[in-house]
């Protein structure tokens, strides 16, 4: 099996050509920078569309400039409406969940070193790997449209619960067309998914260098393919989700719908669906992509943190072990969204034993991951600034977890900024964190230049210190009852809070000129960025044995051969204190 | 930088820890019987997650304290124990909160949702429409009347769609905008969705639950003292969601007595 790829002749010709080498390109490391920068579009969008929704959270009145010219009904002299707030939030949670927090770490980074990693010459399949790009693409074109269109965007948040988004133009503004594209784009999105996270699973079984045996994977490497595993199964229940919905909303039929309901003075012509189908279907997928969106991220630090601290985890194996269980169990878990949705109480207790049991995986790698930087010779940087700031924002999001995993305390906290206080942290920042400290590892592989540390630095700080601002009071407001996705705050105890809630939006303005400052260090130093030399790190993975940037087939004519685990740090070797994987060079092993 | 990062993990630690340990955000008053549980599993947990939280960022602090900076060459140790007692601990020390939370701590799940509502308990129908509340009360014959979707009609104020001509039960029913009851004595609150999914939530009495069209779900508790409040809507429902509340009145028996007559006449 691990022998096949080094006797097959090159899977496709060297790209020629503008359109085969910069757009439909077949070269895996073309479509990973294809998807971080779809990634980093969406990203910005999205930021900016909670810039504009913390802004009219605590200045209802506020004339915003420009947003007049996004949506005349949905901000008229530029101040925004209610149902507007209700759209911004919803492309705002559908833009991140699935086109930043699914593609930037998971298909962006391992499109682009996964291949490499496992010295693969690219993925299984090149061709469905453009597809899967393109595919995404479009999903994300359908979705903005739903920004031009005369309803403009759903009003139904990211989960798109239903009757709301089922019903059509009864349930109010945005709900005719703008939902319709919602549920099209993600049906889209993830059909892509599939098509990509098999291309991740066929590529790790079968085109793995020799001697790249499965325990010989890099963490980050394992971390897509478990993921690539999880997507799999969680895109393939949401597509047919979805066009279930699109069913439902154009073609009459009643999945979701149940009889006798009655919106807008009107009886609607549906009858014997159930609402809480598409919440059980929508939670199977919603609940592993948490863990889509966090694992690539804990496998990319582990990568990082190894290399910042010259010496191996305490057990890589662990790591491994616990990133499956995680993947598991993630999939006994979707009812937690649930408690309080009228299912019987009785599977609250069955959903929420297998949440808390996830703390224990959780815990695991968290301890692996401080009990590893005892001894260790830190070297301080971007990515490795990152990379730690990762581990105190999942402890931070994590912990919260453990409330809401209980039924009973769900009761009170459900539907409020805690919970909306622990995703960001967990699955948003986090996942993020897992993202810049890529990004700063790996540029110097991906353009033979360094990035700026100082603006690096400088990015990590504002963003580090601005999201404990930002998403640790929201824990606070929970905790006081602050219920979430209300355009404005009118119930009577809340007035004593509106300064906390102006202070987050200050914090939230400054934070989000952080990831302004990378973009510009990301295009300066695209080209004008000091020289990267051979071993910028003194990394042992395949990638660091090869030229940077990567020629189009990777190791050229090079069948590389593994012959070590992927993190010999901390050794006496003719290099240094690393052995590189391919390097035949005799070293005492160390790690498990 | 890592002793400067180190410093600025403590700040954030005890800087989070700081509100919640001074009691800053307390908790709205309890008014309900089971509220009390509820309250003291979330005390249990806040003191068994925040020592996680502050004790996991100090040590990361401590850490970068002391394996930062360090002269190039400086020997590399190992944590004591290796990766198996970590592992273990955390297995055993987690494993045993699990075990505590998910199955001791269950008691205030069940006395909400495990006990049925008494058989004397006040039974009172709430009805979540975009983007207002409706209850509706037996009348003095006890019976609801049927709930006819075709013939709702908000602008004659008849939100629940009852038939009277027809339907004998559905004469005397007691419509309003505002849950009245009395104080110390059981409510059964079943729930109707008219249109998409609602969610009644009152913070001090520690109750929420989604209305989902279609299904007929219901909840009991008892409030323990007089007074007026909030009643919002926490399930995303359209435009005017963010505005969706009512109030929730408790009463001594004597009061609700006499507004019960008052809106039967």
């Amino acid at each position: 099996m691990s022998e096949s790829s080094a006797q097959q002749a090159h899977v496709h010709a060297p790209s020629t050509g503008f359109w085969r080498k910069y757009v439909f390109s077949l070269d895996h490391k073309v479509i990973g920078k294809q998807y971080y920068a779809l990634a980093l579009a969406a990203v910005f969008t999205g930021m900016i569309l909670s810039w504009l929704m913390r802004i009219h959270l605590v200045w209802p009145e506020a004339k915003i400039p420009g947003l007049e010219l996004l949506s005349k009904a949905g901000a008229p002299g530029g101040v925004m409406t209610p149902e507007y707030y209700l759209s911004l939030l919803t492309m705002h949670g559908t833009l991140m969940v699935f086109f930043v927090l699914t593609n930037a770490p998971f298909a962006a980074f391992g499109n682009y070193f996964l291949p490499i990693q496992i010295g693969a010459e690219d993925m299984a399949f090149p061709r469905f790997n453009m597809m899967s790009f393109w595919i995404t693409f479009l999903a994300w074109v359908v979705l903005m449209l739903a920004f031009v269109i005369p309803d403009g965007p759903p009003i139904a948040g990211w989960t798109e619960y239903t009757p709301l988004s089922a019903i059509g133009k009864d349930a109010g503004p945005g709900m005719q067309w703008g939902a319709s594209l919602w549920g099209l784009s993600i049906a889209i999105f993830c059909a892509a998914s599939l098509l990509g996270s098999l291309n991740f699973i066929a590529t790790t079984l079968d085109l793995r260098a020799k001697g790249m045996t499965l325990m010989r994977m890099p963490l980050c490497t394992w971390a897509w393919f478990i993921t690539s595993c999880i997507a799999l199964l969680a895109f393939a229940v949401l597509l047919p989700a979805c066009i279930l919905l699109i069913l439902d909303r154009h073609a009459g039929t009643s999945f979701f719908i149940p009889a006798g309901i009655v919106a807008s003075d009107r009886v609607q012509p549906h009858s014997g669906g159930s609402p809480l189908l598409w919440q059980h279907l929508f939670w199977f997928f919603g609940h592993p992509e948490v863990y889509i969106a966090i694992l690539p991220s804990m496998g990319i630090v582990s990568h990082i943190l190894i290399n910042s601290m010259r010496k191996p985890l305490l057990s890589a194996r662990v790591v491994i072990y616990s990133m499956m269980s995680i993947g598991f169990l993630s999939y006994m878990v979707w009812g937690h969204h649930m408690f309080l949705s009228g299912m019987n109480p009785m599977s609250a207790l069955a959903f929420s034993f297998p949440t808390l049991t996830i703390t224990i995986p959780a815990t695991v790698l968290t301890l692996i991951w401080l009990g590893s930087l005892y001894g260790a010779n830190i070297q301080v940087n971007s990515a490795s600034l990152f990379a730690l700031g990762f581990i105190s924002m999942f402890v931070s999001g994590g912990v919260s977890g453990f409330f809401l995993a209980q039924p009973s305390i769900d009761i009170y906290l459900h539907a409020t900024y805690f919970v909306v206080g622990h995703f960001h942290m967990v699955m948003g920042v986090a996942s993020l964190f897992g993202v810049f400290a890529g990004t700063y590892f790996w540029f110097p592989k991906m353009t033979g230049r360094f990035m700026n540390e100082g603006l690096g630095k400088l990015h990590f700080w504002i963003t580090f210190i601005g999201a404990y601002c930002i998403f640790m009071p929201f824990h606070y407001l929970g905790l006081i009852g602050n219920v979430r996705r209300y355009q404005s705050f009118v119930n009577d105890f809340m007035a004593p809070y509106i300064p906390l809630h102006k202070f987050i939006t200050i914090a939230a303005l400054i934070t989000g000129g952080a990831p302004f400052i990378s973009l510009i260090n990301v295009v300066q130093s695209r080209f004008r960025g000091k020289w990267a030399p051979e071993h910028p790190w003194n990394a042992t993975s395949l990638e660091w044995s090869i030229p940077s940037p990567p020629p189009w087939n990777n190791f050229g004519d090079r069948h590389p051969v593994v012959y070590h685990d992927p993190y010999q740090y901390g050794i006496k070797a003719a290099k240094g204190d690393f052995v590189m994987q391919d390097s035949p060079e005799q070293v005492p092993a160390v790690g498990d | 930088m890592g002793k400067f990062f180190a410093v600025v993990l403590v700040v954030i630690a005890l800087a989070s820890a700081y509100p919640i340990v001074k009691h800053h955000f307390p908790l709205p008053e309890d008014i309900s019987t089971h509220g009390h549980l509820i309250d003291k599993q979330l005390h249990e947990t806040m003191v068994e997650a925040g020592i996680a939280f502050v004790g996991a960022q100090l040590v990361l602090a401590l850490f970068l304290w002391s394996f930062t900076g360090r002269k190039p060459g400086a020997p590399l140790k190992s944590f004591p124990g290796g990766a198996k007692g970590l592992v273990i601990f955390a297995f055993v020390i987690v494993g045993l909160e699990v075990l505590a939370l998910g199955v001791l701590g269950q008691k205030a799940w069940a006395s909400v949702y495990f006990t049925p509502a008494k058989a004397d308990a006040l039974q009172v129908q709430a009805q979540a429409e975009q983007f207002a509340f409706y209850f509706r009360y037996a009348g003095p014959d006890g019976k609801f009347g049927q709930i006819h979707p075709e013939k709702i009609d908000e602008g004659n104020q008849n939100y629940f769609g009852l038939d009277p001509e027809n339907d004998v039960a559905a004469r005397d029913d007691i419509v309003s905008g505002e849950l009245v009851i009395p104080v110390n004595k059981e409510v059964h609150l079943m729930l109707h969705g008219k249109d998409v999914g609602h969610s009644f939530y009152v913070r001090e009495l520690r109750i929420q639950q989604d209305f989902v069209p279609g299904l007929d779900l219901s909840v009991h508790f008892t409030a323990t003292k007089t007074g007026k409040y909030e009643i919002v809507c926490t399930q995303l429902c359209g435009l005017g969601h963010y505005n969706m509340k009512a109030y929730l009145n408790v009463m001594s028996q004597a009061d609700f007595d006499a507004w019960l007559k008052q809106q039967s006449q």
